[in-house]
C-alpha cells in the first residue's frame, strides 16, 4: 500500500481517488474538503463542500449563500466514510474552525494539516497532534530564521508603545480572518480594556467571532471617530490600509504589523513598518520540525512556502520527503496587491 | 540586555527624530545605572573595545547549524549578524536563567582577551532571545547603524533633566561611561559635573538663511560680512593638560572629534585657543572646490600620499577662547580684533583669517555676493558659497539664535527635470509618495535619471505630487511607482542644487549636490525640460555657479 494510492498531489491540490474528493483544491471540483476559511484554501464554486461549521460559515460570509452546491458540517473527531476511506477532522490551531484532515485506508494514515500552529491562541481550539504515516505540512515559515514563539511579548511591546506615545494612534496591520481577532483577544488577555477600533474590512468576521462566543471586549468601527479621539487608541486594519489614503485620518500614526514576516528586518522595512510585531498564525521553524517529529510519520509532503529547507531537514532525519509544488497556496501578501484585505500569514 | 535590545530595535525602525528622542529618554528614565550609562555610550559611539570580526561569527554558527540550512537562511535574510541572531540554536531548557546585562557585556569585553572572545560570545548568545542576540552582535561587531547621532542621544539625555542639549554638550568631554555623575545632575541628585577636558568642544553658533525681504529689516551698519566658504565647519582647540603638555583637537560642527582624520593640521595649533573656522584644501594658495575636499572626509586613517595631495588648511573666522579666557560673551567686533592679532602672532602657513567683505550699504554687499571675484575674494571666488552677516555687538551663542548671524548663499543652479519614479516616504510621510527620481533628455531623446530629491516642496505641493503619482502610475515595484514620463505627458520639476560632479555610479555620468524641488512646473510639457548637455556644460565650467 503506497500513500499515492490514497492521495495524489496535483497542481490544483491533493486528490483522493478512492474517496472521490479533493482537499483545499485551487480549482472548482465535485467534492472538496476544506481545512480552513482563508481564501487561498477555501474557494467558491465546488459541487459539495465538507468542512467544520465555522469554516462553512466563514465561506458563506465571504462568498455569499451559494458558494457551493451543497455543504456538510463535520465536527472535530467525527469519522465519516467517503468511498473506502475513513476521514476525520482535527483542530489545527490556525484560525477559528481550522482543521487537519486525516484520511485512512487499510491501515495507512495520511494527515493533511492545512495551515497550523502549535502555540496558544485564545480564539481557536488548540492544535491536536494526530499520529500518522504520511504528514502533509505547510512550510510558510520553513526556514530556521523564523521563530515567533513569544506573541505575548510582542503584545506587551505594543502596549508599551501606546503608553509612551499617548498622542499618537497605533495602527496594527493584521489579516482580517484570524490574526485580527487573535491580536484583539491577546490585548484583552494582557489587560487592555479600552475600545479597539476596526477598519471596515474587519467588521463582518470579527462580529462572527463574537457570535461564536469569543470575548473581544468593546470593538467599534473607526469610520465615525474624529481624528482627535483616535489619539492613544489602537486600530486593527488590513496591512494594505496602513500606507493607504485611509491612514491619514489618524493623528501621527505608528504603523505596526502583526505577522511572522516581521521577524526579518528587510521585510519589515520594505513594508514601511515602524513597530513590527512578530505574531504568526503559522507554525515557526521550531514548531514545524517538532510537530513533524511528533507525528511519528515516515514520510513528509510539503505543500507550500519555503519547502527546500524543510525537505532538506527531513532528509537529514531519515524521512522520505518531497515538495508537492501546488500552485496557488500561500501568502497573498507576497504579491503586493492592496485590494484583498484577507491574505494571511 | 533585553531592554537595550528593545530600544535598538525600536530606534532602527522609527524614522522620526522627536520620536527617537522620546524612545531614548524613556529608556534612560526607566533603566538603572550603570546599564543606562553604557547604553548612552553605545549610542554616542563612546564605547571602545576590540570588535568581533564577521569571520569569527561565521565560525561560531558553522559549529552549530547545518551548512545548507545556513546558506538558505543567509540568502533569505541577507545580513550575517541578523541571520546568526535568528537561527542560533536556542536550547531553552539549557538556557541560563540569568540573561547578561549590558553592563556585564561591556565590562567583560573591555578586558577580555581575543582568544576568549568566541566562547564568551557563544555563552551570551545561548542566554539571549532573537532580539537580544541581534543587539549583542550589533554591539560587538561595532556597527549599530540605527540612525541615531551622538547629538540625538545627548539631546535625549538632556531631556531627563529639562536641560538643553548644549548644556550636556559643554560638559560631555569631561565625562566617561557609565556617566553616573551626569545622570545624578540631570535627575537633581548631584552637582553639575565639571568639564575638566583641557581642549573641550564649545557648541557652535549657527546662522539663519536670509529670505526675501529680510535685508529691508536690517541696518547695514550693524553688521560685518565675511565670505561663506564651501568647506566644512570645524572647531580647532588647543589646551594644556595637568602636566603642561599640549592637547590639540579638531571637532566637527556637532562636536565629533575628527582629529584623527587631520593629523597634518594639529601641529599648527601651537597656542592655547579655540578657533571657529572652515576646513579647506589649499593648493598653491588657492582654495579648492568641495569636491576636492571630499577626498579627505570620513577617513579613519590618512596616508602620507593623501596628506601631500590634499593639503589641509584652516580659515579662521572666530576666536572662542584664548589662553584660559572664555571670549564668547564679548561682542563679535571685539572677538574679531583679537582673532586678527592671534592669527598674526601664530603666523602659521596652514591657518589664515577669513577676510571681511568691505561694504557700507546693502547695495554694495549685493554686488559683492553676485561677483565675489570683484568683491574681494579674488582667485578664491569659486570656493565662495555666499556671504555671512554677523552683528558687530553679538555674543557667541550656542545653537541657532535668530537675529545675530545670517547666511546668504549665492543663487543655486537650477534645471527643469521630469519626474520618473516616486517612492513612498517614511513615518509621517508613509502614505505619501515623497521621494522623487527625476531625469533629463539625452542625445537619443530618452529620459535618463540624474538625481533624487525628497524635500524643497511645501505640504500642499506634496499632496499635489502625491495625487499626480497615484493617478499616473504605469508600473509598481514594491514601494516605488514609475509614473508617466513622455514628451507630452508627465510632470516637470524645477530642481535646485548646489554643485555638480562627475559620477560613475550614475547612469547619466553626473551627480548633484544637495538637490531639492524648488518649483512644480505644471505649465511646462516634459519635452521642454532640460537636456543632459546642459548639465555637462555646467560641469565643464568646473562647478562654477551659473545664475538661476
Amino acid at each position: 500500500m503506497r500513500a499515492e494510492d490514497i492521495l495524489v498531489p496535483t497542481p490544483s491540490g491533493v486528490c483522493c481517488k478512492p474517496g472521490g474528493f479533493h482537499i483545499d483544491p485551487t480549482r472548482p471540483v465535485d467534492k472538496a474538503l476544506i481545512t480552513h476559511g482563508h481564501s487561498d484554501h477555501a474557494r467558491p464554486g465546488h459541487g459539495a463542500v465538507l468542512a467544520t461549521q465555522e469554516t462553512l460559515d466563514i465561506m458563506r460570509l465571504r462568498y455569499g449563500d451559494d458558494f457551493a452546491g451543497s455543504t456538510q458540517a463535520v465536527s472535530y473527531g467525527e469519522t465519516i466514510k467517503l468511498g473506502d476511506t475513513a476521514v476525520s477532522f482535527h483542530p489545527a490551531g490556525h484560525v477559528l474552525g481550522s482543521a487537519q484532515i486525516k484520511v485512512e485506508r487499510k491501515g495507512m494514515r495520511i494527515v493533511a494539516s492545512g495551515d497550523y500552529k502549535d502555540l496558544p491562541d485564545p480564539t481557536c481550539a488548540p492544535f491536536e497532534l494526530v499520529p500518522c504515516d504520511v504528514f502533509i505540512s505547510e512550510a510558510t515559515f520553513g526556514l530556521p530564521v523564523f521563530r515567533h514563539h513569544d506573541a505575548p511579548g510582542e503584545i506587551a511591546k505594543l502596549l508599551r508603545s501606546v503608553e509612551l506615545f499617548p498622542e499618537r494612534a497605533h495602527l496594527v496591520g493584521a489579516y482580517s480572518l484570524g490574526k485580527a481577532q487573535r491580536v484583539i483577544a491577546m490585548l484583552r488577555q494582557a489587560g487592555y480594556d479600552k475600545t479597539i477600533y476596526l477598519h471596515g474590512a474587519m467588521e463582518k468576521i470579527t462580529a462572527y467571532y463574537q457570535n461564536r462566543g469569543i470575548d473581544l471586549g468593546a470593538v467599534e468601527r473607526v469610520a465615525g471617530a474624529k481624528k482627535s479621539e483616535l489619539a492613544g487608541t489602537i486600530t486593527i486594519c488590513p496591512p494594505s490600509a496602513m500606507t493607504d489614503l485611509w491612514s491619514r485620518r489618524f493623528p501621527d500614526p505608528v504603523a505596526a504589523f502583526a505577522s511572522g514576516w516581521m521577524r526579518v528586518r528587510a521585510r519589515a522595512r520594505q513594508r514601511g513598518v515602524s513597530l513590527p510585531l512578530v505574531i504568526s498564525d503559522h507554525a515557526d521553524w521550531d514548531g514545524l520540525t517538532a510537530t513533524i517529529a511528533a507525528t511519528g510519520c515516515s514520510e513528509l509532503w510539503v505543500t507550500h512556502g519555503q519547502e527546500d529547507a524543510l525537505v532538506h531537514w527531513a532528509h537529514m532525519r531519515g524521512l522520505k520527503a518531497r515538495p508537492l509544488d501546488i500552485v496557488g497556496y500561500g501568502d497573498e501578501e507576497e504579491t503586493e496587491n492592496p485590494a484583498p484585505a484577507d491574505g494571511e500569514a | 540586555m533585553n531592554r537595550f535590545a528593545e530600544l535598538l530595535d525600536r530606534l532602527a525602525y522609527e524614522p522620526g527624530r522627536n520620536n527617537k528622542i522620546r524612545l531614548i529618554a524613556d529608556y534612560l528614565r526607566k533603566v538603572e545605572d550603570p546599564d543606562r550609562g553604557y547604553a548612552l555610550a553605545a549610542l554616542t559611539g563612546a564605547l571602545s573595545f576590540k570588535h568581533a570580526k564577521a569571520g569569527m561569527i561565521r565560525a561560531l554558527i558553522a559549529e552549530r547549524v547545518d551548512p545548507a540550512l545556513f546558506a538558505l537562511s543567509y540568502d533569505y535574510v541577507g545580513d550575517l549578524s541578523e541571520t546568526v541572531a535568528l537561527m542560533w540554536p536556542a536550547d531553552t531548557a539549557a538556557r541560563p536563567n540569568k540573561t547578561p546585562s549590558l553592563t556585564d557585556v561591556v565590562e567583560t569585553l573591555s578586558t577580555l582577551g581575543k582568544t576568549q572572545l568566541p566562547a564568551q560570545l557563544a555563552r551570551w548568545l545561548d542566554a539571549l532571545d532573537e532580539n537580544g542576540r541581534w543587539a549583542l552582535l550589533k554591539l560587538v561587531t561595532g556597527g549599530l547603524r540605527i540612525g541615531v547621532s551622538a547629538r540625538l542621544a545627548k539631546t535625549a539625555a538632556a531631556a531627563l533633566g529639562d536641560k538643553t542639549p548644549d548644556e550636556v554638550e559643554i560638559i560631555w568631554p569631561g565625562l566617561a561611561p557609565p556617566y553616573r555623575e551626569l545622570f545624578a545632575w540631570l535627575e537633581g541628585r548631584g552637582d553639575k559635573p565639571l568639564n575638566i577636558d583641557p581642549a573641550p568642544f564649545r557648541p557652535a553658533m549657527l546662522a539663519h538663511a536670509i529670505e526675501d525681504g529680510d535685508l529691508d529689516t536690517l541696518d547695514a551698519t550693524d553688521f560685518m560680512a565675511e565670505w561663506k566658504w564651501d568647506g566644512i565647519r570645524v572647531q580647532a582647540v588647543s589646551g594644556k593638560d595637568e602636566k603642561g603638555g599640549a592637547v590639540t583637537r579638531l571637532y566637527s560642527r556637532t562636536g565629533e572629534d575628527i582629529s584623527k582624520s587631520f593629523p597634518d593640521l594639529l601641529p599648527s595649533l601651537r597656542l592655547p585657543a579655540a578657533i571657529d573656522g572652515e576646513l579647506l584644501i589649499l593648493r598653491d594658495g588657492r582654495v579648492q572646490s568641495f569636491n576636492v575636499l571630499q577626498q579627505r572626509l570620513n577617513r579613519k586613517t590618512v596616508t602620507a600620499k593623501l596628506i601631500a595631495e590634499y593639503p589641509i588648511h584652516l580659515r579662521a573666522y572666530d576666536l572662542l577662547s584664548q589662553d584660559s579666557a572664555d571670549l564668547r560673551d564679548l561682542p563679535f567686533a571685539e572677538r574679531r580684533a583679537r582673532l586678527e592679532d592671534f592669527i598674526a602672532t601664530l603666523n602659521d602657513p596652514r591657518i589664515d583669517i577669513s577676510p571681511l567683505v568691505p561694504f557700507d550699504t546693502w547695495k554694495e554687499l549685493i554686488a559683492a555676493r553676485a561677483d565675489p571675484a570683484l568683491g574681494g575674494a579674488g582667485p578664491d571666488a569659486e570656493a565662495v558659497e555666499g556671504v555671512m552677516l554677523k552683528r558687530r555687538d553679538a555674543a557667541y551663542l550656542p545653537g541657532r539664535p535668530k537675529g545675530p548671524w545670517w547666511k546668504w548663499k549665492r543663487d543655486p543652479m537650477v534645471i527643469d527635470a521630469v519626474l520618473m519614479y516616486a517612492q513612498r516616504g517614511h513615518g509621517k510621510r508613509s502614505s505619501f509618495y515623497s521621494d522623487y527620481t527625476f531625469g533629463v533628455w539625452n542625445g537619443q531623446d530618452q529620459l535618463v535619471p540624474v538625481g533624487k530629491a525628497y524635500f524643497g516642496f511645501t505640504d500642499d505641493e506634496l499632496k499635489e505630487i502625491d495625487r499626480f503619482v497615484r493617478r499616473n502610475t504605469v508600473n509598481k515595484f514594491g514601494p516605488v511607482r514609475e509614473v508617466t514620463h513622455e514628451a507630452e505627458a508627465g510632470l516637470v520639476l524645477e530642481v535646485a542644487f548646489e554643485g555638480l560632479q562627475r559620477s560613475t555610479r550614475h547612469k547619466s555620468g553626473v551627480a548633484m549636490r544637495f538637490p531639492r524641488i524648488s518649483r512644480l512646473r505644471w505649465d511646462k510639457p516634459p519635452r521642454d525640460a532640460d537636456r543632459l548637455e546642459t548639465l555637462e556644460k555646467m560641469l565643464d565650467k568646473g562647478g562654477e555657479k551659473v545664475p538661476a
